[in-house]
């Protein structure tokens, strides 16, 4: 090498070995970190899935928790159990956007916005001490006002009312649309029927539900200055409670046979 | 070398962020809640003090014509470390800061101190150089975060200090504080607040504005 700092052997030699040191590095940290991040990732979702069935206890952790949990896989369409199906393996969110999994919807069936829908879907089961069927666990998605909402929503064994509802990833509007985290706003949704007379019942109303009204244990309060982002709520929690959603699944669950 | 000096100057006298002007486009988006603040204003402290060290040890032998691709390498490969250390470690808080994390490449001040001051300094006075001006944006990111989720949330760090209406209290919070347009007014008020109080920073106007006269009436 010439002793010129700017000859092309220098210049070449120096990012060539800058090459190498970084990417040794930055491949290190990646290579042994990966498995405590993919943890991490299991733990969020499980929470997240514990929180929306308002079973979520932060004295325990949330692996112990999960114990009571079974995972399944389900097809929409017949609503019947997958097993040839690892649930474990199955990522529902890339089955969405893929072609061969998935169904494109028509404009007017698709009230969530969401274009795609998967063929086959997680399921969470929870059993109670005694092993009977306590609380199935679904996950919705939408579009809100500014971002798609990913939650779940948490029915009783008798597929008709609900146990808790929770998003875990949106861009709603802070104070505002992203109030449909607050804990009092997700406590409403408890006990609420979602089906009347065999159809879809549940919706979000604009301003506070009238108690004495007929229909009140099928409606929730709408939030405040978000009309946008709770009409989403109502569009896709209609969406995926429906006869395109889990409404054949559920079916099934409550004859027994599913 | 004065290491008090070099640590302190750019909290106050030469800070980054009220200075410089440089590093606003995260302090507009991480500033909505304080613990989230700490967590990237440590990162981006030690991300400055490593890249300025390590590229002040190998500066005779960056060779001036890809000297900024060099520098970007290397700061690159400490935040990719730096995320992938936060993403295993504090899970919650690297979701809450997402792209912000990877945005530290793109901060102006790691840039900036590796170029001005690391390429010509020896290593310890960079590093310590890189401390100084990563404590000088985390100064004001922790001054805007304390007032954005004091009355932004009512809480800080989580912990409720204003009780809120909506939770039965009687504090009704301001919700653009906890929208980042809602930093550039404090930055901006900050901004003033240290050049009322150091008249040196003051910058001469480039221009003066003509004074105001009315219009002639047509006769």
């Amino acid at each position: 090498m010439s002793g010129n700092k700017d000859s092309l052997g220098r210049v070449l030699g120096v990012a060539l070995a800058l090459c190498v040191v970084c990417s040794v590095i930055v491949s290190t940290a990646a290579v042994v970190l990966k498995p405590q991040q993919e943890a991490n990732k299991t733990r969020d979702l499980k929470r997240n899935i514990l929180m929306a069935a308002g079973l979520f206890d932060a004295s325990q952790t949330v692996e112990a928790q999960f114990e009571m949990v079974t995972t399944r896989v389900i097809d929409l369409n017949s609503g019947e159990y997958r097993d040839d199906v690892d649930p474990m393996s199955y990522d529902q969110r890339a089955a969405a956007k893929n072609a061969s999994m998935s169904t494109k919807l028509s404009g007017k069936q698709d009230l969530a916005k969401i274009q795609r829908r998967e063929n086959l879907s997680l399921v969470y089961l929870v059993n109670n001490t005694s092993g009977e069927l306590d609380k199935v666990i679904l996950p919705i998605r939408g579009y809100g006002l500014w971002s798609t909402l990913y939650g779940f929503v948490a029915l009783d064994s008798d597929a008709n009312t609900i146990a808790g509802l929770g998003f875990y990833e949106h861009g709603e509007t802070p104070g505002l649309g992203g109030e449909i985290d607050n804990p009092r706003w997700k406590a409403i949704w408890k006990g609420k029927k979602t089906y009347r007379d065999g159809a879809v019942a549940i919706s979000v109303v604009k301003g506070a539900v009238n108690a004495d009204a007929a229909a009140a244990d099928w409606q929730v309060d709408g939030l405040s200055g978000a009309t946008l982002t709770s009409r989403g709520v109502n569009n896709l929690v209609q969406y995926w409670l429906g006869v395109d959603g889990f409404e054949p699944y559920l079916d099934n669950l409550r004859k027994g046979d599913a | 070398m004065d290491i008090k000096d070099t640590l302190l100057r750019p909290v106050f006298k030469d800070n980054p962020i009220t200075l410089q002007i440089l590093g606003v486009c995260s302090a507009l988006a991480v500033t909505s809640s304080l613990k989230v603040t700490l967590v990237m204003a440590i990162a981006l402290t030690l991300v400055t003090a490593f890249s300025s060290f390590f590229i002040s040890s190998i500066r005779h032998y960056i060779p001036s014509s890809i000297r900024i691709i060099v520098q970007m390498t290397i700061i690159a490969s400490l935040v990719i470390v730096v995320d992938q250390i936060l993403k295993a470690v504090a899970y919650d808080i690297s979701k809450q800061l997402s792209v912000f994390v990877g945005l530290i490449i793109t901060n102006c001040i790691v840039m900036g101190r590796a170029e001005a001051y690391a390429m010509k300094n020896p290593p310890i006075p960079s590093f310590l150089d890189g401390i100084g001006n990563g404590l000088g944006y985390s100064f004001v990111l922790i001054v805007i975060a304390v007032i954005r989720e004091l009355f932004g949330s009512g809480t800080l760090l989580g912990i409720e200090i204003l009780p809120l209406v909506t939770e039965g209290g009687w504090y009704t919070p301001n919700g653009l504080l906890l929208l980042p347009p809602s930093a550039f007014f404090l930055i901006g008020g900050l901004i003033w607040a240290m050049r009322a109080w150091q008249k040196d920073q003051v910058e001469v106007p480039e221009f003066r504005i003509a004074k105001h006269v009315a219009a002639e009436e047509n006769a």
